[in-house]
């Protein structure tokens, strides 16, 4: 019975070292989000392609949908562009985008450039709804569900690994490919 | 009067050292500022804290924690409001709860086991100790009775001797 006592220090050790190894494996930038679950902040502002069109919170309700947090100064942005289109025009997907911290000329002139995947763009010059969002790097994609709820969130590319995932929770939600 | 200008350029130079970038109206609003700048971490470069951080988030968040210094918001307001957006990974000084209770008291549990097996094991070693010394001390303390045997023993060889050499007679 003495002898079971003795082989505690070797059983905390090897706990320890089972977490360390999982540890190890964790992605320490990916952090979890504090907005998961919870209704998407509210906001008031305009549009990127119209000044004047105030967009909130309300604009994002009613469909299952992906928000998409860019900037044209971020590369990442730029490498993952080209696979919005595609989700916008062969998997029908519904893109809004958050044109983050960035100039509107310089964003249309992009939206020209490279086409336009999104359904509409909100204009957060200053940085604030980033900032309610908890948005730490460009580029952010959430997954917005039918009530305006944010479901998920994944922090840079967006690409075929990533979407196969992203496509789940939001068929999960109710969300199905129109082509 | 010269001699005061070395210590007046010290002082001039501490005090620059101390201000911010940023104004404030009075020294404890400057000071919780600073202090909630060190305790709360960059998101983006992470093992950073917003003080030591250059990067734009951080500037962002620096901003935003002055406006609501100057706004004269409660450090536990400020704390949560940052926590509700980037979550408790933001305190470098986690709160308490039961979340972190294993981060806040699993040193001290692990101490308080380590003083309690350490107890153990000297009590147990001073344990054997006593007894051994304690037989020591018996067998000093009873030597008549040891050499009583032996007398005895000495006489029983002394009698099979002299029966022995009876018989050979």
């Amino acid at each position: 019975m003495r002898r079971i006592l003795l082989f505690i220090p070797l059983g905390i050790c090897v706990l320890l070292g089972v977490l360390f190894v999982k540890g190890l494996s964790l992605n320490p930038t990916e952090l979890p989000s504090a907005r998961i679950g919870k209704a998407f902040p509210s906001f008031s502002l305009p549009s990127v392609s119209d000044a004047k069109q105030l967009l909130s919170e309300q604009s994002l309700k009613g469909k299952v949908r992906l928000v998409n947090v860019w900037a044209t100064w971020c590369p990442t942005c730029k490498r993952e562009h080209g696979f919005l289109n595609k989700l916008a025009s062969t998997e029908g997907v519904e893109i809004v985008g958050i044109n983050y911290k960035d100039e509107r000329g310089k964003a249309l002139q992009w939206l020209k450039r490279y086409q336009d995947p999104y359904i509409f763009n909100i204009y957060d010059e200053k940085g604030g709804l980033g900032l309610d969002l908890g948005v730490y790097g460009a580029p952010e994609t959430y997954v917005v569900d039918t009530q305006g709820v944010i479901q998920y969130r994944h922090v840079g590319e967006v690409n075929d690994k990533v979407w196969k995932k992203l496509k789940v929770i939001m068929q999960d939600l109710g969300w199905s490919a129109k082509l | 009067m010269k001699w005061l200008l070395l210590p007046l350029l010290l002082l001039s130079l501490t005090l620059s050292a101390a201000i911010d970038t940023y104004e404030f109206d009075n020294d404890v609003a400057r000071k919780r500022f600073r202090q909630l700048s060190e305790e709360l971490r960059c998101p983006k470069c992470q093992n950073q804290n917003l003080a030591g951080s250059n990067s734009a988030i951080a500037a962002d968040l620096k901003d935003r924690l002055y406006q609501m210094v100057d706004e004269g918001k409660s450090t536990e307001q400020i704390k949560k409001y940052m926590v509700e957006r980037y979550g408790e990974f933001v305190l470098y000084k986690p709160s308490v709860k039961p979340m972190t209770y294993a981060l806040w008291y699993g040193p001290f549990v692990l101490l308080f086991i380590g003083l309690f097996v350490g107890v153990a094991l000297s009590r147990k070693k001073a344990k054997g100790d006593t007894r051994a010394t304690a037989t020591a001390q018996s067998i000093a303390a009873e030597p008549g009775e040891m050499q009583q045997d032996i007398a005895e023993q000495q006489t029983h060889a002394q009698r099979m001797k002299d029966l022995l050499g009876k018989k050979d007679d």
